[in-house]
């Protein structure tokens, strides 16, 4: 199928130092994995003419540190949700408007709770034209109803989507704990994940409480750390030193129903966004090799298998359950990196990254043994969503 | 249905009223939940706006009976904001006029453990100043 997204390719990638209150300045952060994803591509900073973020370092600041004035920018929030600076890199470098796209996400210990000080405006609809999170808060639009209900954090709007889903299908807490454990595993074998030491199914079920039916190990962990690719014309990949990852098909959603009022609740944009890159690809999910999958919460990854056509609606929890399948050497990898819930809250970036390792066949001690040739990448929760077909 | 008015245990995060949502958040004053409904074709309407989105039809405020059941529930046990601590017992709580008419919510009166999708619950309303905000507890507590 001719979509213009398969004449990009990410040709770099880079990965700063993560780690919990590092103290590292955000453009520190930043430069560490840009200038790595530049190397990686073959390219030095002059080649770089676009940029694109949703994040902590401004686009202006990133481009002064490397000393560059890009003619494209672009990035903010819209249909692709976390992923549209990525997304929107695809579509400049197929329309000739920029050659090499830097795009980067910068996290500083980001949490996902709204409590508004007094004196907050209600959250506007506004575009950042800097790359900031601006645009988030126009997807958090239906949020004042829940804050009044005393709901200010995703881990409560979260909760009872799969309180719900629990309800229709019975899904259960030893079936998200077995991809907690899976996740935990995956990142010991990670030097740059968090959390490598392993937890049991016991661990994950004796977490205290933070919003039922989620514990604390449902919960991704809070980091400084700073992910980049470079996004390149297709042209580009003869000339790649690593090898160039192709861009198969994109998704995404504008999230319709919000958080509360989709008429199919428990499911969510994530729905829409898998729907729409289907129809982009003649791939169908039997040819994905491995998964990353957003995790901000354990229910978020069955969300999305079930969303993206791994399995059937309510299926996910047996598919998950014992942890077999979803293991390094199963039918379906899944989060082989250590996911949010481990390796750290790279609020979707990781997942990308990860997926290019994987194809490249660099993952060291995580690699999937039998070289992946399809990776699925989705980020995104409630009605923020959007995903993309990787191939090697 | 004249419902209870019950004083809260900590202030609430309530929005700015507006001439839509006015209706929906002082309606409880008189112990009547109002919801919006199309004067055209009768679907109800929440959260409130202006014209129906079924037939673009005009929408005015009406009583419900109050009366539904727990669509989703969480115990939330993490205290997010500094004046308002957990446990917080937060529920979406679907109305029993039309299927898809979702209210999120606290639920009152109720042991956790006792909590389920589908338990049916009737309205009371927390007085906050001009604001009444709905609340729901089980039947026959």
């Amino acid at each position: 199928m001719d979509v213009p997204e398969k004449q990009a390719i990410i040709s770099g990638i880079g990965i700063s130092r993560i780690g919990r209150r590092t103290g590292i300045p955000a453009i520190d952060l930043t430069m560490e994995s840009s200038r790595a994803a530049i190397a990686d591509a073959g390219l030095t900073a002059a080649d770089i003419d676009g940029i694109a973020t949703l994040g902590d370092t401004p686009l202006r600041e990133a481009a002064t540190a490397l000393g560059i004035t890009p003619t494209y920018r672009g990035g903010g929030f819209d249909t692709g949700g976390l992923l549209s600076p990525v997304m929107s890199a695809f579509l400049a470098v197929a329309q000739g408007r920029a050659r090499h796209v830097l795009v980067y996400r910068t996290i500083q210990m980001m949490g996902g709770e709204y409590v508004p000080r007094e004196g907050d405006a209600a959250p506007a609809e506004v575009a950042d034209p800097d790359g900031g999170q601006a645009g988030l808060a126009r997807s958090l639009g239906d949020m004042g109803p829940l804050l009044a209900a005393d709901a200010f954090s995703a881990v409560n709007w979260l909760g009872m989507h799969c309180q719900r889903h629990m309800h229709l299908y019975g899904t259960t807490r030893e079936q998200l704990g077995a991809l907690a454990v899976n996740s935990r595993r995956n990142a010991g074998l990670n030097p740059s994940a968090v959390y490598r030491q392993p937890i049991t199914l016991d661990d994950y079920l004796a977490a205290r409480v933070i919003s039922t039916p989620f514990g604390l190990l449902d919960c991704d962990v809070p980091i400084d750390g700073s992910i980049a690719v470079v996004v390149s014309g297709a042209a580009h990949a003869a000339d790649c030193p690593s090898r160039p990852i192709r861009v198969e098909a994109i998704g995404g959603s504008a999230g319709t129903g919000g958080w509360v009022d989709r008429p199919d609740y428990p499911k969510m944009a994530s729905v829409d966004a898998a729907a729409e890159m289907w129809s982009r690809t003649d791939l169908t999910p039997r040819d994905l090799d491995i998964a990353e999958l957003y995790d901000g919460f354990t229910f978020l990854t069955f969300a999305w298998l079930e969303a993206l056509g791994i399995c059937g609606d309510g299926e996910s929890g047996p598919f998950v359950e014992g942890g077999a399948r979803i293991a390094l050497d199963g039918q379906l990898p899944l989060n082989t990196y250590g996911g949010q819930l481990s390796a750290g809250r790279m609020h979707g970036y990781w997942v990308l990254h990860e997926a290019c390792v994987q194809l490249r066949g660099d993952g060291g001690a995580r690699q999937v043994a039998r070289q992946p040739e399809v990776a699925i990448v989705s980020v995104g929760g409630g009605p923020i969503a959007g995903c993309m077909l990787l191939t090697r | 249905m004249d419902a209870t008015i019950i004083e809260p245990q900590h202030p609430r995060m309530l929005p700015a009223l507006t001439d839509l949502n006015r209706a929906f958040w002082t309606g409880g004053a008189t112990g009547r939940l109002l919801i919006a409904r199309c004067a055209a074709c009768r679907r109800w309407v929440h959260p409130p706006v202006a014209t129906c989105p079924g037939c673009g039809g005009a929408v005015v405020a009406e009583p419900v009976s109050g009366r539904g059941t727990v669509f989703t529930w969480t115990l939330n046990m993490q205290q997010f904001h500094p004046d308002i601590p957990p446990p917080n017992l937060i529920a979406i709580v679907e109305l029993a006029e039309q299927s898809d008419l979702r209210i999120p919510t606290n639920i009152v009166g109720c042991d956790p453990d006792r909590l389920r999708c589908g338990l049916p619950v009737r309205v009371l309303f927390e007085h906050h100043g001009e604001i009444y905000y709905p609340v729901f507890e089980p039947e026959g507590a």
